[in-house]
């Protein structure tokens, strides 16, 4: 399904597999009321689900950020709370996009509002602020029911979509956007698999070809295998500070034409798990291949805010693709993709999220429509949460002050975080460590002995994912191997998120700068 | 890019609902009573979702403030509410990765009230055991139940589709997470004149109906039924059981309004609890998935998007690849999860919170009680109309014998006639009901389903202004 990827993903299914029966048996989930024929680890042929005849585009599926590593960390939580003694006192979970579980702090204006709203008789409490109560009566005013409980309608609640349009408006310099066009989502993922899922179509060499960067955030992976579509990779430019190149674009998508049928190009700006921010020249680049290519562009955005580097600056593919003339932004079919689970506020928990889709085809558009309906509606806190994202306190109201302190201040420490990151790593022999410009991760580069490469084929592991499980069991930290994200063939990668507080970053970073000292002589 | 013929099939299949021009409708005549345009109503009845919060139910206190608490930790601390509400937040904040809602959790939810929905299982089922294991939360039961039909749905091309037995009529949602999956719902007929009751030689029927069309693998119920209110009795159950253990079909158990049976001989059981009962080998071997949700029953927590399905002697192997399914998707929303636990876990007596909880789910219960006694009695007494006693769930779904003169100017009309009767309905009457048509039903019949989860005086108007629409109605097309 995959061209110039190192494995297919049926191979990395297999190496998942063979590594979960090589790493310790994880208690809780294998345990079923089952027969004693499975217990024994028997194959259940007797079943009415079973392997042969289940989903084969589920067994195709697979999710690193979550995978084999994270099990086996948090069954190391589990021995820690049961006294087991081990080199290190707690598991770090550098693998997750999670800022709150990192210690963040929520954003208290955002809190306030949802406490109102999930709650209405605190509207009577003289300890929350009049704009937030203004806010809350609003969002209330706009619910079934008057309550947070009721179904909002499958597109989203209709006056916090009109807000999220002002909002891209307003971010976009005045480009006009239509509250009709924007859906919101249970989280941006939500949206992003609603669009693949009716964009992909038709069989053998007319199936649908779909454009994502190596690295890609592997919810995109975990997707097209799902809908049997075809993978088709770009690289990114890992000696060009992971940038785009146009030529690699082309590369791709000719070769892809021989196998399947083009139609649609994912792009993550700022980049998961690479950090990179495309410079506006690229992303006119970019919308231009699009339209020579006849492809559906979709713009993951969530990580807007999420631009540190100087001289880097957060440009929105539709504003661009505005500014490129009626040419390109009459014609050019796009989705763009935000989220409340990134950015300065954090609230993964609440699955908030929306898509605003440009130039679509109103027949497609209203088979979009029903098919969010069979999803019923997203979140309601979610919705509303976006709804307070889009509608921040302003300069003249009570919460403005405390608002944009707390805001400034996540900000300010991601972006120290991303130098420091950047600056540690890369004084390591053996780790290459790009600017981490945005988002919230760094993927440096790692070279392994061959002594450990060997090592680690022979107990049928990727060397990446070897070397982070050797990294967890020694120094408790958890990372993700490059290899769940997809790296040039001969190429190794770990993400790690920048998120712990400042503090345990650095022992973090002290700690794999050090383990990576020993693991190459160890195999040297 | 051109339209329709450059998408994916299983999309294009996926039925538009039938009642659309309804729901513009109504919005426009919102809009208009709002506008004060004259009406012969000054409010529009909306009953066609199961949303007892949008129809004037209030949530329960103890349930928002633990969510408020939970939103806001300040509140933990001050003396705004009571003890046992800010002891629970903290319970729930400590199982939250630095305790707060807004960390991810664990794909399948956290592992307190993971624990806390196996341990609930067990008590409602007499003792059954639950493992948490098998447990996954999920943003609504329908999220969980189209994971676990993708999971047996056969994708390959050269294959037959995969069949899901459904009942006839059937919420209409689910038939459409089916179809967009790539699978085909097979109708099994519910008796109507039985009570809406399921009889296994129907069920055999459907299954032969499906030869050479579609390769049938699960067997989808919902008890109690929507829209029908039917509560199945164990004997039925067991039946159900054996036949799905004998043609080797996967049971999926939706059982999202397991907590409103009113009915004087109806008790609900779960499907789960009648396969331990029945003891091995089916109780080993038949597998099993069944969803509950904290949308339904009296919390009606529907906009929060929490539910959960427990799998049954599953496959271990399948398992692993359900998992990374529901990790793909990151987790439920935690405010959805905390809904649960305390749909699980409600306060107890010596509680503070427990009087005022007993009290506001008791007076919901005697509403919903009242309720389906009057529509009963009501719709009843109306020439033309009939229905069955609702035994459980939150709907009516009440049968209405049309004069053929409405039948002919309907179909004139190019709509089905109880389509056309509702479309009256809304303008005349300013009730939004849905009709049958939604959801199936033997050719030549017709219904409305509306919800019965409302306040009594709505309840009471409701049937107000129906009955003196349907008799103008039978007088017109007489």
């Amino acid at each position: 399904y995959s061209d110039h990827c190192p494995l297919t993903p049926l191979k990395w299914a297999r190496q998942l597999f063979l590594i979960n029966s090589f790493s310790v048996r994880r208690s809780a989930r294998d345990i079923t009321n089952m027969s004693q024929q499975a217990a024994n680890g028997l194959p259940c042929r007797g079943k009415v689900l079973n392997l042969d005849n289940m989903n084969p585009n589920v067994r195709r599926v697979e999710y690193a950020v979550r995978g084999a590593i994270v099990q086996r960390a948090l069954q190391i939580d589990k021995e820690l709370k049961e006294g087991v003694k081990k080199p290190f006192t707690e598991v770090i979970k550098a693998n997750i996009g999670d800022a709150h579980a990192m210690g963040q702090k929520p954003i208290t204006f955002l809190r306030q509002v949802l406490a109102l709203c999930a709650y209405p008789d605190l509207l009577d409490d003289n300890k929350f602020p009049d704009d937030s109560k203004q806010r809350a009566r609003r969002i209330l005013e706009a619910c079934g029911g008057h309550s947070i409980g009721a179904y909002s309608s499958s597109q989203g609640i209709e006056c916090i979509r009109q807000d999220v349009a002002r909002y891209i408006e307003k971010r976009d310099d005045g480009i006009s956007s239509d509250p009709d066009n924007i859906y919101l989502a249970t989280g941006a993922s939500d949206a992003i698999v609603t669009m693949l899922k009716l964009l992909v179509c038709g069989k053998g060499r007319d199936r649908t070809g779909v454009m994502i960067s190596i690295p890609q955030y592997p919810l995109y992976s975990a997707a097209l295998a799902d809908l049997a579509a075809v993978q088709i990779n770009y690289y990114l430019d890992e000696d060009k500070c992971w940038s785009l190149d146009i030529a690699e674009l082309k590369r791709a998508v000719t070769a892809a034409r021989q196998h399947c049928n083009p139609r649609v190009i994912c792009i993550i700006n700022p980049g998961n798990p690479t950090g990179q921010v495309q410079s506006r020249q690229c992303i006119e680049d970019v919308i231009r291949f699009a339209k020579e290519e006849h492809l559906f562009l979709m713009a993951d955005e969530v990580y807007q805010d999420n631009v540190y580097a100087e001289g880097c600056k957060f440009h929105s593919f539709k504003r661009v693709l505005f500014e490129m003339g009626p040419e390109y932004s009459t014609t050019v079919e796009m989705a763009s993709f935000h989220s409340t689970s990134k950015c300065y506020m954090g609230e993964c928990g609440f699955r908030g999220g929306y898509m605003e889709v440009i130039n679509m085809d109103p027949e497609v558009k209203a088979q979009l429509t029903k098919l969010v309906s069979v999803r019923l509606c997203p979140p309601v806190p979610g919705q509303a949460l976006l709804d307070l994202v889009v509608n921040p306190p302003q300069p003249d109201e009570p919460s403005y002050d405390k608002f944009m302190k707390e805001r400034t201040a996540v900000l300010a420490a991601l972006a120290e975080k991303a130098g420091l990151t950047e600056q540690i790593f890369n004084t390591v022999p053996g780790i290459t460590c790009n600017p981490v410009q945005g988002a919230m991760y760094t993927f440096p580069r790692i070279t392994l002995p061959q002594k450990a490469i060997d090592k680690a084929k022979a107990e049928g592991q990727v060397p990446d994912m070897f070397y982070c499980m050797k990294l967890l069991e020694e120094e408790g930290i958890c990372l993700v191997p490059g290899s769940g994200f997809g790296q040039r063939e001969g190429t190794f990668h770990f993400r790690m998120t920048i998120l712990p507080p400042t503090e345990k970053l650095k022992f973090v970073l002290q700690k794999i700068s050090d383990f990576h000292i020993r693991f190459t002589q160890e195999f040297s | 890019m051109s339209a329709l013929q450059e998408m994916s099939p299983n999309v294009r299949n996926i039925k538009q609902l039938q009642y659309v021009a309804l729901i513009r409708r109504a919005s426009q005549i919102k809009e208009e009573l709002r506008q004060k345009v004259r009406k012969p109503y000054k409010e529009m009845i909306d009953v066609c979702w199961g949303d007892p919060h949008r129809a004037g139910v209030k949530p329960l206190t103890f349930v928002r403030q633990v969510l408020a608490a939970c939103l806001y930790p300040q509140l933990v601390d001050s003396d705004t509410l009571p003890v046992d509400v800010r002891q629970r937040a903290r319970m729930l904040l400590r199982g939250c990765a630095g305790g707060s809602v807004g960390s991810y959790t664990a794909p399948a939810g956290t592992s307190e009230i993971v624990h806390g929905i196996s341990e609930f299982i067990t008590r409602r089922d007499g003792g059954a055991p639950s493992y948490p294991e098998n447990i996954y939360i999920s943003p609504g039961s329908q999220w969980a139940l189209q994971n676990i039909i993708n999971v047996l749905v056969n994708s390959e091309p050269s294959s037959p589709k995969t069949g899901v037995l459904t009942p006839l009529p059937c919420y209409s949602t689910t038939i459409s997470s089916m179809v967009g999956l790539g699978a085909v719902a097979v109708p099994y007929s519910l008796c109507e004149e039985r009570g809406w009751e399921l009889q296994v030689e129907e069920l055999q029927r459907a299954l032969e109906s499906a030869k050479g069309v579609c390769k049938p693998v699960a067997l989808y119920i919902v008890n109690p039924g929507n829209p029908t209110g039917y509560v199945q009795s164990r004997k039925s159950m067991q039946e159900v059981i054996r036949f799905a253990s004998e043609k080797r079909l996967f049971l999926l158990a939706d059982e999202v309004y397991q907590d409103c049976v009113y009915g004087d001989n109806s008790e609900f059981v779960s499907y789960k609890r009648v396969l331990a009962e029945m003891g091995p080998p089916l109780s080993d071997t038949v597998e099993l998935a069944s969803f509950h949700s904290a949308s339904k029953g009296f919390m009606g927590e529907c906009g929060l998007r929490g539910g959960y399905v427990e799998l049954v002697n599953m496959d271990p192997a399948v398992m692993k690849y359900i998992y990374t399914l529901f990790s793909a998707d990151s987790c439920a929303p935690v405010l959805g999860q905390f809904a649960l636990d305390l749909l699980t876990s409600p306060p107890q007596p010596g509680d503070p919170s427990y009087p005022l909880y007993r009290q506001e789910t008791r007076h919901i219960r005697s509403t919903l009680v009242r309720n389906v006694k009057r529509v009963f009695e009501v719709v009843n007494s109306l020439p033309g109309f009939s229905c069955q006693p609702v035994e459980g769930g939150v709907f009516a779904f009440p049968r209405m014998h049309l004069p053929p003169a409405a039948i002919h100017k309907a179909t004139e009309m190019g709509m089905q006639p109880d389509l056309f009767y509702c479309a009256r309905l809304l303008e005349e009457a300013g009730v939004f009901v849905i009709p049958g048509c939604e959801y199936g039903q033997k050719e030549g019949t017709y219904h409305i389903r509306f919800c019965i989860m409302v306040q009594e005086d709505i309840m009471e108007e409701l049937l107000r202004r129906l009955t003196s629409f349907h008799t103008q109605f039978m007088k017109d097309f007489s």
